[in-house]
């Protein structure tokens, strides 16, 4: 690394005394453009040479659109329990003090830290027809491995702690002398939660709702082994990526590919807005 | 007088309607909440990762050792090993690299060089593969060059690898840009105009400063890096001994009925996960302050 002060050509940035701008600066955007923009620009050539004809034939094709039918439907279900449940977690956690608290509290991560594939095969074991819950759930005549329920369930599992983590720092942070006040011009508990507590967290909640829903459309391992994947019914948009792959059909490929790509950045658009909202209305988080 | 009156108003309190405070609920309300949100997580969370445990070892140690130690097994592991090694320590040069322009620096478009950084996050792990394979596949525009230089990047480990730094970019990066934007540039000043240079700042003044959050960031994307599966599928060509990694082999396993062992690798993951779970919690724990303020991944 150069000792000097290497800000020599860099019009755009402030002066500094302290060295390696030019240096730290052109590393990361190399290595970006290198791991990450040539190659999400490869798919959009590669969509872009199909023709707008062909590409709109591929996706919108029947096995295609009910692969992302399926996605989306299990996606939103999956990201609704989660907020249901993520919230109901975040606030048992931060306002109650219970046995084992802080053992839940940092179970929550295990869905970001256990690998889908393993995630997946042990879904599918325990909610299978000889499983631990799918037994039981099967003399109910409820059946969940290898149907579309499935899918929802393992979605479940790698969203919930995107709304937990969400939640959980805001409801922290949120200030109990407004309870205070509310309890003191006479609304009961139940008014207090839904009227001020609530709108406080709605931001946040969204947002964890997002994450969760992002998440999920695009997941593929945990899904695969609990799916029955069977075409037009519980097959995912990611696993008819996969295949199409495996019949050597890439053109196929390319084109749900840049489907799900650009949901996916809308989503991420919608994420960055609903924060920069909440920050707007609240105040840094 | 006026401490009789006060007496009185406090002896008249506890015969209000009985509610411990007005900013908590009912005990009955509570504990009830309590046993929904553990119930869930029991079932959701801590269920499954019993159930790897219990398969693993419901056919007996010997099917466990022997899944271990068969030679497809092994050399699933030494390649998961070998990824996260070549994977990690680039993407922890990147995002030390990254944080320190972005957090010690003021230059236009930063905002926009963050939000790229994240990209990798939004976008799904086959979609990661796909677009490997499209860039260096038999159809690509680089195919010829690939095959005169007798380069194998497609259903061969430089695939698995570059996928894998793919998934996990953003870990190191936005883990430290938060961290060193907080801790400011004052100690890199003072350093540098007490005559140190550059690297001497870096290794005496920022290093020890963000220690723990490389450790973190480097932690978290380790256990993805060594757990990646979709990205990793799409590229690999499953070649048994060869470009299968653990999360692979676990499949081919499973698909083949041999669930004691794909039990048998899937406990080794979920170690790793546990191991990983209980350095962050003990991180957060230990040197909270030292963490990004920023708990969301």
């Amino acid at each position: 690394m150069p000792t000097g002060v290497s800000r020599g050509g860099w019009q755009f940035a402030k002066p500094s005394v302290i060295p390696g701008f030019g240096l730290t600066l052109g590393l990361s955007i190399t290595y970006l453009t290198l791991i990450v923009l040539i190659p999400l620009a490869g798919l959009a050539f590669k969509s872009a040479s199909l023709g707008a004809g062909e590409f709109w034939r591929l996706a919108t094709d029947e096995r295609t659109l009910d692969a992302l039918w399926t996605s989306f439907g299990s996606s939103l279900i999956a990201a609704l329990v989660n907020v249901v449940f993520g919230l109901l977690v975040a606030w048992v956690l931060v306002r109650y003090s219970f046995p084992f608290r802080r053992l839940l509290d940092a179970v929550v991560d295990l869905p970001f830290a256990l690998p889908t594939a393993v995630a997946g095969i042990s879904l599918s074991a325990l909610y299978a027809p000889n499983g631990w819950i799918g037994g039981p759930l099967g003399h109910l005549g409820i059946k969940v491995a290898y149907t579309p329920s499935g899918i929802v369930i393992a979605l479940i599992f790698i969203g919930l702690p995107f709304v937990v983590r969400t939640v959980q720092p805001v409801l922290e942070e949120l200030e109990q002398e407004i309870e205070e006040a509310a309890a003191t011009l006479g609304a009961t508990r139940f008014q207090t939660i839904t009227q001020v507590i609530l709108p406080r967290l709605t931001p946040a909640i969204l947002t964890g709702f997002a994450l969760a829903l992002a998440r999920a459309v695009g997941e593929y391992g945990s899904v695969i082994f609990i799916a029955a994947n069977i075409p037009y019914k519980s097959e995912i948009a990611p696993l008819l990526i996969v295949i199409r792959l495996q019949e050597y059909n890439e053109p196929a490929a390319a084109a749900i590919g840049m489907v799900m790509l650009v949901i996916a950045f809308a989503m991420l658009l919608v994420i960055n807005l609903l924060q920069a909202w909440s920050r707007r209305r609240f105040g840094g988080n | 007088m006026a401490t009789e009156s006060l007496s009185v108003d406090t002896a008249t309190r506890p015969s209000r309607p009985r509610r411990v405070s007005a900013t908590t609920e009912r005990p009955a309300v509570k504990w009830t909440l309590i046993a929904i949100a553990v119930l869930f997580l029991v079932a959701v969370l801590l269920l499954p990762l019993f159930t790897v445990f219990i398969q693993a070892f419901v056919k007996g140690p010997g099917v466990f050792f022997a899944a271990l130690s068969d030679p497809d097994g092994a050399a699933a592991v030494r390649l998961t090993l070998l990824v996260a090694v070549i994977a990690v320590p680039l993407n922890l040069v990147f995002g030390v690299c990254a944080a320190w322009a972005i957090a010690k620096f003021e230059f236009h478009g930063k905002a926009f060089l963050i939000t790229l950084i994240d990209l990798p996050f939004s976008v799904s792990p086959v979609i990661s593969g796909l677009i490997y394979v499209l860039l260096f596949g038999a159809n690509s525009v680089l195919w010829p060059f690939l095959q005169s230089a007798n380069l194998q990047i497609v259903f061969a480990v430089p695939g698995i690898v570059l996928a894998t730094i793919f998934v996990t970019f953003p870990f190191v990066a936005r883990e430290l840009i938060p961290l060193m934007q907080d801790q400011g540039s004052g100690d890199e000043e003072a350093a540098i105009s007490l005559g140190a240079s550059g690297w001497q700042t870096f290794w005496h003044v920022t290093l020890p400063n963000i220690r723990w959050g490389l450790l973190y960031g480097v932690l978290l994307c380790n256990a993805r890096a060594m757990g990646e599966f979709g990205a990793v599928s799409v590229i690999s060509g499953h070649i048994r001994g060869f470009t299968n990694t653990m999360p692979l082999h676990i499949e081919i396993l499973y698909d083949s009925y041999n669930f004691a062992g794909a039990f048998a690798m899937a406990s080794l993951l979920a170690l790793l996960a546990l191991l990983t779970l209980v350095l962050k919690t003990f991180l957060e724990f230990r040197f909270g302050a030292e963490l990004a303020a920023t708990r969301r991944h």
